[in-house]
């Protein structure tokens, strides 16, 4: 996952290529419980960085799921919307939430590296 | 103001229990296992709540006292059988409810079993109406819930012949030479048991019945459990604005208490009479959205028409369900409505209650 970075709203994306797939940690899927409902952007449309780009929702509490960098949602995971629970079973991995051909990679910069983001993810939930 | 704490706090805490502030109580709002893991534990085995956060009033009883107990409650007490439980409610002067509740008559005395939130509050009117200031909550006491299908037996093994309950009735038992007070009765659909016992024995009480095999289960599967069950929670589907009657819960008002007086009857025989403009009812989305408390419900026309008062995924219906007031013009079911979700409208129909189908034991004669 050395390509991998990650979001103050808990989002990872991992580039291949022009395409990043994007996903919630596996810390947010702690924080929220069992996840029982997934919306995802609709595929062809634009997202803008730090956009809202879809929900989670738990027992408990809907949250916004937020894109960490612009550019088009080019494919989408509709397992994870048949069977949220899968998110919280695999969030780094199978359970991805959509693809976006990015808008300008330089976006990527402003992201933590999974060092960074693990520090910050122990600290705010302190 | 520090949250208060019940006897088993340090037991929730070994058993790696989340905390959250609950009407002034820090209580677990799920274990490790999680809300929906725990949902089904209980649908399926069994679960042991810690509801000792409630308030237990015991009130000795003469006939005086039944009589002044009628005023603020809509329950035929007069009929109640020794060991024969009721839900009732305390009624407010413009027909809504301070609090729901269970009574109980036990041999020389009345248990009543308050909502944490409304206790002290519930506490003050029963006082005043009593006239007795004296009068106390018992805070020696803890309240302890098992429910699901191998509840019955799990517990037998630990408290003999409590399997002879019938629902809503009650007995002494005993626990390692303590004596116990248990009902058969529930907040979750399932057949169960609730447990007052002395704040000494609790911690080994709860530890002997996760020995036999039930779980320990937080306030967020309580409330998963509740509302597929259909069953309203204070504060939330049924408040002091709200009736009785609206609320659709008119079976809890005992027949020969309805044209007797007590306090809002008034109000309640003319809802009886004359109909109410809104009406509790279970409501359905189409799809997996979640439709939380206060959503905005609309007709057809995009006319409002109602507001959803709690709503969850329901794990064991495996389908999005609320509960709301809707105007009684459309709470008849499968009446199609909208739910506004985060602005945008889900179809959603008007449905029976309960979401999931109650496995009560036999003897259910009171509802």
């Amino acid at each position: 996952m050395s390509n991998t970075k990650f979001s103050k709203e808990h989002e990872w994306i991992t580039l291949d290529g022009e395409v990043g797939t994007i996903g919630i940690t596996k810390h947010a899927t702690e924080m929220l419980g069992d996840i029982v409902f997934a919306e995802l952007p609709e595929k062809g449309s634009n997202v803008e960085k730090d956009g809202t780009a879809g929900v989670v929702e738990s027992t408990k509490a809907a949250s916004d799921v937020y894109t960490p960098v612009s550019g088009e949602v080019v494919e989408i995971n509709q397992s994870i919307v048949d069977d949220p629970s899968k998110i919280n079973a695999d969030p780094e991995g199978g359970a991805w939430f959509f693809k976006l051909k990015l808008k300008d990679k330089s976006e990527l910069d402003t992201l933590m590296n999974k060092e960074e983001y693990d520090k910050f993810a122990k600290e705010t939930s302190a | 103001m520090n949250a208060k704490k019940t006897v088993l706090y340090e037991l929730h805490k070994k058993h790696n229990a989340k905390f959250v502030e609950f009407a002034g109580y820090s209580m677990p709002i799920q274990y490790s296992e999680g809300i929906v893991k725990e949902h089904n534990i209980t649908r399926n085995k069994s679960g042991i709540f810690d509801v000792s956060h409630m308030g237990q009033l015991f009130i000795n009883y003469n006939d005086e006292i039944t009589d002044k107990l009628q005023e603020i409650l809509p329950t035929d007490l007069k009929n109640l059988k020794i060991n024969q439980s009721k839900y009732s409610f305390l009624m407010k002067e413009n027909g809504g409810i301070y609090d729901d509740l269970i009574i109980t008559r036990m041999k020389d005395q009345y248990m009543i079993i308050l909502n944490a939130a409304c206790k002290q509050n519930d506490l003050q009117i029963i006082k005043n109406k009593l006239n007795d200031q004296n009068l106390d909550m018992n805070n020696d006491l803890s309240l302890i819930a098992i429910q699901g299908p191998e509840s019955k037996t799990i517990l037998e093994n630990v408290v003999p012949n409590v399997s002879k309950l019938k629902f809503m009735n009650g007995g002494d038992f005993s626990f390692k030479n303590n004596q116990i007070f248990v009902t058969r009765s529930g907040y979750t659909g399932e057949d169960g048991f609730e447990i007052s016992l002395p704040n000494k024995i609790a911690i080994s009480f709860v530890e002997e019945l996760v020995s036999k095999g039930s779980t320990l289960i937080g306030l967020g599967a309580r409330d998963t459990l509740r509302l597929e069950a259909g069953l309203c929670l204070y504060g939330h589907d049924i408040n002091e604005n709200t009736s009785p009657v609206e609320a659709n819960l008119k079976w809890a008002i005992s027949k020969n208490r309805i044209n007797d007086n007590f306090t809002g009857s008034q109000k309640i025989k003319k809802q009886i009479e004359e109909g109410v403009s809104k009406l509790r009812v279970g409501i359905k989305p189409e799809t997996r959205v979640i439709a939380r408390e206060s959503t905005k419900i609309f007709d057809e026309k995009d006319n409002e028409i109602g507001k959803v008062t709690s709503g969850t995924f329901g794990p064991s219906v495996n389908a999005s369900i609320a509960m709301g007031y809707i105007l009684n013009s459309h709470s008849k079911t499968d009446t199609k409505v909208y739910l506004e979700v985060r602005g945008k409208k889900v179809p959603a129909n008007v449905c029976d209650l309960p979401f999931y189908k109650k496995s009560y034991v036999k003897g259910e004669v009171n509802v």
